[in-house]
Formats: C-alpha cells, structure tokens, sequence
C-alpha cells in the first residue's frame, strides 16, 4: 500500500500515533493522562504551523497531490446540495475524468464541472488518474452551452496532472476539444468562477480555467508542467526536480502576486485540506458564492467581455 | 416497414413485454409467472429481474403526474391516408384496428400536467398503436407541445417508445423528423429545460430527430435505443451483435445519455431536475 502522508508529515504523524495511543489507552479517563494529551495536541499544532510556515514549492505541489487530498466529487459532497450528475459527450464515451451536473449551493443554481481522480487503483485506473480524453471535454462544452442558455452560473474545480497522452485520445482530436472547450467557456454569458483544487497541470487544466475569476486553494499548484518533466526536459536531470518546482512559480502565492494570473486564494485547513477536507469545502464554497453574487451585478454580455479582455491580456 | 419489429427475433426482441390477456404473464426476461395485479402494483416492473415492460402512454401518464393535474392537448388532430398506401393490408385498416385495440387515435398522446407540483408540456409515445410510429399526428403534436411549452413558459417532457418513421405516410413521416428538430431549435430559445426521456424501443426517425438532443437525456434500464434495429444491422453485417448492443447500460458507457432511472424513481428525479435546471 502507498502511504498515506509525505515525508515532511512524518513527525506529525508520529506524534499524532502517540495521542492516538494515549487516548485508547485512556478509556478510563486518568486526568494526568487526559493532560498529556492536550500537552501533546499543543504540540502537534505548534509543529504543523513551524512546518507549514517554511514551506517550499516542491512541498506545496505535492501536498496538491497528496492520497488524502479531496478530489471534486469531495468538494461537491460537502458545498453542493441536490447534485445531479449527468454525463457523456453525446458522441463516443463518458469520460470518467470529467464530472460534471447540476446542484445547488445554497440557494445559488450552479454547474459544476470538474476533473476527478480516483482514491483506490481501480478507481485511479477509472478515472484516467484525472486526466481527460476528448470526450471529458466535450461532456462539459456540452453542459457549459445548457448552463449558458439555462443563464446558471458555472463553476469548474481544477485537479488533473494533465490532459491524457494517449493514442485513441490524439485520434479522436483532443487538441480540438482542449481548444473548443477554452472557446465555449470564454464565450457563455453568465459567472464563470474557476478554482484550482489541487493539480493544475497544463491545458487539461486551462480548458476549465478561464474563469471570469480564477481562484486556487492555498496548497494547489497550476503549471504548464509538471516539476517533474521540466526537470527531465529543460535540466535533462531528473534530481533537479524541486529547483524546478521553485523556478516555475507555481504555487497559489506565486500566481497571485507575481504574474497575476489568479485573482484569489482560498485558505486551507492548518495542515492542507486532507486535514480537514469538510472544512476546505466549506471555505471553498464561501470564497465561491461571494465571487458569483459580486458577478451577478454585471449582464451576461459584459461578463463574456471581462472574460476576452482579461485572457486577451496575458 | 418499422425498423423495429416484434415477430421472430432474437429472444430479447421476440418478446416485447407487452402485458397480454388473463391473470397471470411470464416475464419475457426471467420468464417468472407473475401475477398481474402484482406488476401493476410494482409499475409494470418485474420483481424477480426488473425487467420494465412496455406500458401505454395513458398508465406512463397516470404514473408521473399528479393525480388528476393531466389535461390532454390536441386530440382532435387525426391520422389521414394520403398516400392511399397498402402494403400486406390497407394503411386505412392498420389504423381502424389500432384504434379500435388501444382506444388511441394515434401513437402519442400530448397535454400539460404537473410532476410533484412542477407544471411542464408533454408528450408519451404508445408502442401499442402501430409500433408507436411517427407519422403527421405524432410529429405535429411534438410539435405543438414545444410551441404551447413556448408560448406558456413551460419546460418540455417527452417520453418515447416508437420504432422510428411511419412508412405508410411515405415522405411526410420523413418530414417530421426536421420538423420536430426546428421545434427543439425554437423551444432551445427559451431557456426552459427539454427533457427526453427514452423507454423501450426508441429507434429510427424517432431516435434520429427530437429524442437524442434532449438537454438532459434519461433512459430507462434496459431500453433497445438505436437508429437501425438489430435484426437489420445483423442482416447487413452478417455478424451477430454482442450482448447488450442499442441497451440503455451501452448508451450510457458510450456517452449517449445522462443517465438510466429506474421507473419508480423517475416522478422522483425528474422533479429534482426540472427544479434544478428551470431558473426563474
Ligand atoms: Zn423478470
């Protein structure tokens, strides 16, 4: 079995196992006991914050893809009521890659769609480890179009190490899809808010990331390649990895101070969103509402116009 | 003739599940003797395999809408023989018989009615009346159930079960395929949902026009949806199709439809849906 944390949260695993141990331990409830515990919580806390206070690219991007991390149908669980999955692209396949439907988040009607991932091998395998074929894509050109003529506004949750390099994918015109799908998503007239859950790797991620707002959890990461691959292509030496992960600015504090590409952050959990994946949700869904009620001010028209404008920039 | 027919097939197509007469029916799927009063009670689903048999259009409707909310439209429109067609027997009688069999002037039966308190405009497809065939009365009643949708505000149900055009009716059946679409093409304009839903069989002209570009496309389990029928894409190839080919479990894998709802979730889902979806 892979495990379950990364190396940098060894020590909080280790004390966590110690609390985990007392409390079993403690069934009778001994309050010398009861205190070392709360002795030990403090210090679990401490030690997060000192870890996560001098946190480096390459750890940031994989915490975006760590086991534990909550995946899109995770988000839509705990943010979205009344989900209603639909699927296929009407022509060859459905692409579990891609989830897309209709839900409420509170009162607000939305679309979301999103890359998916899956948590065990048969799953992963099911899920294409996120990455779409053409038909992901135009599964959600599909559903964009019904979402622009419906006026709901549209929310995509970004999480894929990249679009699928596959044979059947390339024959089937995934470049086209990638392209159309860009297309359709600059052009619908309602909200567009794009949030980067975890991976944003290349254009399987900008497909869905060209939101009127574009947003990132604190610990994703979005990039046109992954640190990995820089390093073998541009260093030719894969130990050079992490000096890429620096060097690409990819982290959510790079894209939002230095190039501008986001317009947001959304905080994570003490500890990254597996810590608390209901809570990340719930931060999600707040930072989203907020963005799609100041959104609802301008007409559809003006929307799709912000929208060229901002990406007719970069 | 039909793309779709129901004599000499394969076992699955040799047996269309049509409720026959007496007490009790075999259930052309698992071949269980079930009592029919027990199959209406379960929906005309069998209770050992699930098998969903083919229903009239007036049961579908008594089964998604709220009791006594159905009002029918557009009745009056009557099938005509333009073509003074025979084939093994005069166009004039197959539609005296049918009629005469299933109380029906012709193979849909439209109107306006509300699911759990959702008003929409609808239209249900009756296999029973020639193959559930579409000819100038079922298209204009499509038809006009998107422009009374249009002109009312209303989002558009339709269920099908139709073995395609109707061929007695010659190029004016052919007509209704692009009719229908110009309507969808319309309705589209509204902003309102259009859900189709496809129940055994939907084939042919039928599943070529109105009926696969539903915004939300739902099937029920098992439900042969195709364009040509099996017996003829067999003929043509000289090969026999893999288990489940045209099925609704297919379609789904192969991206066709949203999704397969069982029948007595459907009143369930679709009211769901068209909260979801309609945006006032
Ligand atoms: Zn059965």
């Amino acid at each position: 079995m892979a495990l379950q944390y990364l190396d940098f949260e060894k020590p909080i695993i280790e004390l966590e196992q110690k609390i985990e141990e007392l409390k079993t331990f403690n069934l009778g409830g001994f309050t010398d006991v009861e205190d070392e515990i709360n002795n030990l919580e403090a210090k679990k806390e401490k030690l997060i914050k000192d870890i996560f206070k001098n946190i480096n690219s390459w750890q940031i991007t994989q915490l975006s893809r760590h086991p534990l991390r909550p995946y899109a149908m995770d988000y839509i669980e705990t943010a979205a009521e009344n989900f209603i999955e639909l699927h296929g692209d009407r022509r060859f396949m459905d692409d579990k890659a891609v989830v897309g439907g209709f839900c409420f988040m509170n009162n607000e009607r939305v679309l979301i769609i999103g890359h998916q991932k899956g948590r065990n091998t048969k799953d992963k395998m099911c899920r294409n480890f996120g990455m779409p074929h053409p038909e992901g894509y135009r599964k959600a050109q599909r559903l964009f179009k019904l979402a622009d003529r419906y006026r709901i506004p549209i929310v995509t949750l970004i999480d894929t190490p990249g679009a699928y390099p596959g044979l059947g994918a390339e024959e089937r015109g995934q470049s086209e899809a990638i392209a159309e799908t860009i297309y359709e998503l600059l052009n619908v007239n309602v909200p567009v808010i794009s949030v980067i859950i975890g991976e944003g790797g290349s254009g399987g991620a900008l497909a869905f990331g060209t939101g009127n707002r574009v947003l990132m959890m604190e610990y994703s990461v979005y990039s046109v390649i992954s640190p990995e691959g820089c390093a073998s292509i541009l260093y030719k030496d894969t130990s050079k990895t992490e000096e890429a992960a620096n060097s690409l600015k990819l982290t959510a504090k790079d894209l939002l101070n230095e190039s501008k590409v986001i317009d947001g952050i959304i905080a994570e959990p003490l500890g990254g969103a597996h810590r608390d994946p209901k809570l990340a949700a719930e931060n999600l869904k707040k930072a989203v509402l907020e963005n799609i009620a100041e959104l609802k001010k301008y007409k559809g028209e003006d929307l799709r116009n912000q929208r060229i404008e901002k990406f007719s920039k970069f | 003739m039909l793309l779709f027919k129901s004599k000499n097939g394969k076992k699955e197509q040799s047996k269309p599940g049509k409720v026959s007469e007496g007490l009790w029916i075999k259930c052309p799927s698992c071949s269980e003797i079930i009592y029919k009063k027990e199959l209406e009670r379960n929906l005309e689903v069998c209770p050992k395999c699930n098998y969903h048999f083919r229903i009239e259009a007036e049961k579908r409707i008594k089964m998604i809408f709220d009791d006594g909310s159905f009002k029918e439209l557009f009745n009056d429109i009557k099938p005509q023989d333009l073509l003074n067609f025979v084939d093994t027997k005069k166009y004039k009688e197959r539609l005296k018989e049918d009629a005469e069999k299933t109380g029906l002037s012709d193979a849909v039966i439209s109107g306006v009615g509300k699911i759990l308190g959702i008003a929409a405009a609808v239209s249900v497809f009756d296999f029973n009346f020639m193959g559930g065939s579409m000819g100038r009365v079922a298209g204009e009643k499509i038809a006009r159930t998107f422009r009374y949708a249009i002109e009312n505000k209303l989002p558009v149900i339709i269920f099908t079960s139709s073995g395609g055009a109707r061929m007695q009716e010659g190029i004016y059946s052919l007509m209704q395929m692009s009719k229908t679409v110009a309507l969808v093409s319309e309705f589209n304009r509204t902003g309102m949902p259009y859900i189709s839903v496809l129940t055994d069989p939907t084939t042919g002209g039928v599943s070529a026009s109105f009926a696969t570009i539903g915004d939300v496309i739902i099937a029920e389990p098992k439900a042969l949806i195709g364009f040509a029928g099996p017996r003829v894409i067999e003929k043509t190839i000289h090969q026999s199709l893999p288990e489940g080919f045209q099925r609704s479990e297919y379609l789904l894998e192969h991206g066709m439809i949203d999704m397969i709802v069982e029948r007595k979730n459907l009143r369930e889902v679709l009211k769901k849906m068209l909260t979801l979806l309609i945006n006032e």
